[in-house]
């Protein structure tokens, strides 16, 4: 566990940690809400975004990316927003049509214009390149307090940091109103709170934590991250605040599971090279969902399904 | 380019071109017609977790076949695979959705995310195996349609076949499924067989697509042609084959237009081709357009004018505004000099004595359909049935004569 | 369990004969919800020929009873008997009217449509649609008032309107026993005479009516049978006999104000059962 840890896998494993967490938290009010899958949607709409932002700046760089996947959640939202009133349409439909279609145009895009040199491609707009994130610079644990070092540090990661303290704080702070709204939407407009504003604010942040995993886990596998720990966490307990805890516990725990099984697993079954980091999160992740749907407490809905 | 896409279209662009636009209008009639149920069942995403439940099995047939001795990349071993494992995912959804207390959304997404995570780690460990060739398995994301063979279309078309057969005999049990499940259990129809065979319908139509299309695709073929359809008939029989029809047109020109032009690709161009049309349909359906419903707002300012006109004669009003008196003068109910002709005492009439039912309804219905049908001009005939109207007019008594000149 | 089947089943000497003449025969129907009984334990033998009412407060269970008579929802426990025979034997004799509320109302569909599935178990997956069914069809369309809204999407239609066709829908079925959830909730003067007609027709043809009903002032006027429920069975019996200020109390548990029970003229009704 010394040098080569630290250059090859910390980083990764710190980046799967905090994107899961990211995903997570935001996570949590989107099932209880039902809204699980808009989760979907800007997983898928995130490409798009991407490849107008390359085509535009003409380079592949952070925050040209970052703005057009948000700029393309945007939109996706607005879209569905509209077709559902125009068209009349029940949400899960409306969603279907938006995605789709915008990921087509996102592929045809990116098949027309020459993007085959760059490392744009769908795969790992699909599932990432995590394990690609790694720290050259460092040469031991040592390198945590050497400046030099740090500023070797893959971008992503500080990058993760920051949105994830983000959303960490703003869980806390407005915790209250979040839980209020997500429970009994009706009583929270009675006391004054903003609903719709606190609604579309939880699909932000959701948005924005998509965009800020993306790089590291790809589009799809942050529904995962999104939906399991936080569905495993409710099927443990009544109670909000343990759930959202737990859920944080079941995304670090599939994130340092997943990369460790997929970078080390292949060699204890006597292969050569590691397997998709991402794919892995993502299956530890089920697992554990798997494991509550049997054993969790509060699992069961017993007798009918409601009157 | 336009050349091009003609010949393409008339299937003289080639023989792969041909199949290929053959098989994609196959696949996409199949698409539309089976998804329609699950979209009226307000089920549509479930498309999305069965079409990415198909991945692991894809690698996991191929692994299996390698490891037998065989080429990995027998399409029907790898359809059968997929097959199988969507199935799983399916079964699983309603079993979280149905005994564990998270929703039917969380579900979807549980399934759809692990098992095509699940997937993706199949894919890199078959990238890196030294038996076999691996290459092509990405094509089952986004489809690839260079290559494809007379035996693929003969699966689309034998698979899709079968898919619309099902949906044409089940649509009965289908439709009081989807429209009303009490109903349907009290007439003895198995709720959750008809259920699992809507679902089994759209992931028969996944695993005929996979090749052509991907798997994230397909999930377009499914969703937006029945919603397009939708704007087009209030009849859910209807529904489905115009739905079917709709893919068909989408996956056939799709197909074709890719052929006439280099980097466009197939599966893409169909989906957006299809998004298309939902939109031609979204703004100039007849009915639940945005283009009709413009117009039809046209046509209730002129009618509310007309109304308010004949309403103000009835009551011997004086009447001033230059666009009601315009609609009346052309309608023939008054004359020139602003007085009532006899077509236009006799409607006064008729419109004042609506008015009054109204009033009485108004009062007596507190029924939002009924109340709130009330825009100052539908007839009372057009909400009320003839026993309704009687109730009504016991209330009011015989209609009075109105004066000729205000 | 043994000694509350006894209190259950105290007083109840019925001969087989009646059981396999009755239309509907429960018997210590449980159903819940999670870890709440819906419905608990309930035995009811209901008339041939009768127009009973299911009354009780909200929540009391009066839905789910139908629902679990017809296997809508899974019941914990209990036998249910439709004319002597299992329900999967008897499904051609019950027609069942659920609550409006559980169904779009958006849905691609026609009136006249909503009105055919009710004559899905003639028709079957592949009968033609022929002009007899589509006769029968416009004939209880006919019968609700309905038939000239038969090419209507139901969204436009009122809530009384929507009743009267899925009542339509329910008559397509020729059936000897209604069951109705509802079916005069929410809707106007108009449609609740209609529809009370169309059930009083139903009952001088010979066949059952069992609705619950949530207008304690009409129970007296419309039904001669009632069962009260709240989870558990109160009461059940001929309304004269049955529906009594105390039973009353007593499935209400309090809620109802003694003033509204003064309101719904039980002594009148008592002193005409005396006379009769």
């Amino acid at each position: 566990m010394g040098a080569e840890f630290v250059q090859l896998s910390l980083t990764p494993i710190l980046i799967g940690i905090l994107a899961s967490i990211a995903c997570a938290l935001p996570g949590n009010f989107l099932i209880l809400r039902k809204q699980a899958l808009i989760g979907d949607a800007i997983s898928h709409v995130v490409l798009p975004g991407i490849v107008v932002a390359f085509l535009v700046t003409g380079v592949v760089s952070t925050w040209p990316m970052m703005i057009g996947a948000a700029g393309a959640a945007l939109i996706a939202v607005v879209l569905i927003e509209a077709i559902k009133r125009l068209g009349k349409i029940e949400p899960g439909a409306a969603m279907g049509v938006v995605f789709t279609a915008l990921f087509a145009f996102g592929v045809l895009l990116l098949e027309q214009s020459d993007t085959r040199q760059v490392h744009l491609d769908v795969e790992h707009a699909l599932y990432g390149n995590l394990e690609s994130l790694i720290w050259l610079s460092a040469d031991g644990w040592h390198s945590l307090l050497d400046a030099t070092a740090l500023a070797g540090l893959p971008p992503e990661l500080p990058r993760l940091a920051g949105v994830t303290l983000l959303i960490g704080a703003l869980t806390l702070i407005f915790w209250r109103p979040l839980k209020i709204t997500t429970f009994d939407e009706a009583f929270g407009q009675a006391l004054g709170l903003p609903t719709a504003f606190i609604g579309f604010a939880l699909v932000a942040v959701a948005a924005v934590a998509a965009v800020a995993a993306f790089d590291a886990v790809g589009s799809i596998i942050v529904i995962a991250m999104f939906i399991c720990p936080p569905a495993a966490a409710r099927l443990m307990t009544n109670r909000l605040e343990v759930q959202v805890a737990l859920s944080v516990l079941f995304a670090t725990i599939s994130a340092i599971l997943g990369y460790v099984l997929a970078g080390y697993g292949p060699l204890w079954f006597g292969g050569v090279h590691a397997v998709s980091a991402a794919g892995m999160i993502a299956t530890v992740s089920g697992i554990i969902l798997a494991l509550a749907c049997l054993f969790a407490p509060h699992r069961a809905r017993i007798g009918a399904t409601g009157p | 380019m336009p050349d091009a896409f003609l010949a393409a279209l008339m299937l003289q662009a080639g023989y792969n071109a041909a199949l290929v636009a053959i098989g994609a209008g196959l696949l996409g009639f199949a698409a539309g017609a089976s998804g329609t149920f699950l979209f009226l069942r307000k089920r549509a995403l479930v498309s999305d977790a069965v079409a990415h439940a198909t991945l692991p099995g894809v690698g996991i047939a191929f692994m299996v076949m390698v490891w037998l001795g065989g080429d990995g990349r027998n399409l029907v071993g790898l359809l059968v695979g997929s097959a199988i494992t969507a199935g799983i995912g399916l079964v699983l959804v309603e079993w979280i959705a149905r005994r564990t207390r998270l929703a039917e959304d969380a579900a979807i997404g549980a399934v759809l995310s692990v098992f095509f995570g699940f997937g993706i780690v199949l894919l890199t460990i078959i990238q890196t195996m030294p038996r076999g060739r691996q290459a092509g398995l990405e094509g089952f994301l986004l489809g690839s349609t260079a290559g494809m063979l007379f035996v693929d279309a003969i699966i689309i078309a034998v698979g899709g076949a079968l898919a619309v057969a099902t949906v044409y005999l089940f649509r009965r049990p289908m439709t009081l499924v989807a429209f009303d499940p009490g109903f349907a259990t009290s007439l003895g129809v198995n709720v959750r067989s008809i259920d699992l065979l809507m679902m089994g319908l759209v992931m028969a139509v996944t695993v005929i697509g996979l090749k052509l299309v991907g798997l994230i695709l397909i999930v377009a073929l499914l969703i937006i042609p029945p919603v397009t359809a939708r704007f087009w008939t209030e009849r859910t029989a209807h529904v489905i084959w115009i739905a079917g029809a709709l893919g068909g047109i989408a996956g056939y020109t799709g197909a074709a237009l890719s052929a006439s032009a280099p980097n466009l690709p197939t599966g893409p161009l169909i989906v957006l081709i299809a998004f298309g049309l939902f939109v031609a349909s979204l703004m100039f359906a007849p009915g639940r357009g945005v283009a009709a419903a413009i117009i039809r707002h046209r046509r209730f300012q002129l009618r509310v004018h007309r109304r308010q006109g004949l309403l103000a004669l009835a009551r011997g009003e004086q009447i001033f505004d230059g666009l009601t008196l315009k609609v009346l003068r052309r309608a023939g109910l008054i004359r020139p000099d602003r007085v009532a002709t006899e077509a236009g005492i006799a409607q006064a009439a008729k419109v004042s004595r609506d008015e009054s039912r109204w009033e009485i309804a108004r009062q007596v219905y507190r029924d939002e359909a009924i109340s709130g049908r009330y825009d100052g001009l539908t007839s009372i005939e057009e909400v009320l049935t003839q026993d309704e109207i009687a109730e009504l007019d016991r209330h009011l008594g015989p209609p009075s004569i109105i004066a000729r000149t205000p | 369990m043994a000694a509350v089947k006894l209190a259950a089943t105290e007083g109840r000497a019925q001969s087989p004969v009646e059981h396999r003449e009755s239309p509907l025969v429960i018997q210590e129907m449980t159903v819940s919800y999670g870890e709440k009984p819906a419905v608990f334990s309930i035995d009811t033998i209901v008339p041939k020929g009768s127009m009973t009412a299911i009354v009780g407060p909200n929540g009391a269970g009066k839905s789910t009873l139908l629902k679990a008579a017809l296997g809508v929802v899974p019941a914990l426990s209990g036998t249910v008997r439709i004319f002597g025979e299992p329900l999967a034997k008897a499904r051609a004799r019950v027609a069942y009217v659920p609550q409006r509320a559980s169904v779009d109302w958006d849905f691609p569909t026609r009136v006249l449509d909503v009105v055919m599935m009710g004559l899905y178990r003639d028709l079957g997956l592949f009968g033609f649609v022929r002009r007899r069914h589509r006769e029968a069809a416009l004939a209880s369309l006919e019968r609700v008032g309905m038939a000239d809204f038969a090419d209507r999407q139901i969204g436009q239609l009122s809530g009384g309107q929507q009743q009267r066709v899925f009542l339509a829908r329910a008559l397509a079925q020729n059936a000897d026993l209604y069951l109705l959830d509802e079916p005069l909730a929410g809707v106007d003067a108009a449609t609740e005479r209609a529809i009370i007609d169309v059930l009083k027709s139903l009952k001088a043809e010979g066949r059952t009516v069992v609705a619950v009903h949530h207008d304690l002032a009409t129970i007296v006027d419309y039904f001669d049978h009632v069962l009260m429920i709240n989870v558990r069975k109160i009461a059940d019996g001929p309304v004269a006999e049955t529906f009594t200020a105390q039973n009353l109390q007593q499935t209400y548990g309090g809620r109802l104000a003694t003033a509204h029970i003064g309101q719904l003229n039980l002594d009148n009704l008592r002193a005409d059962a005396g006379n009769a």
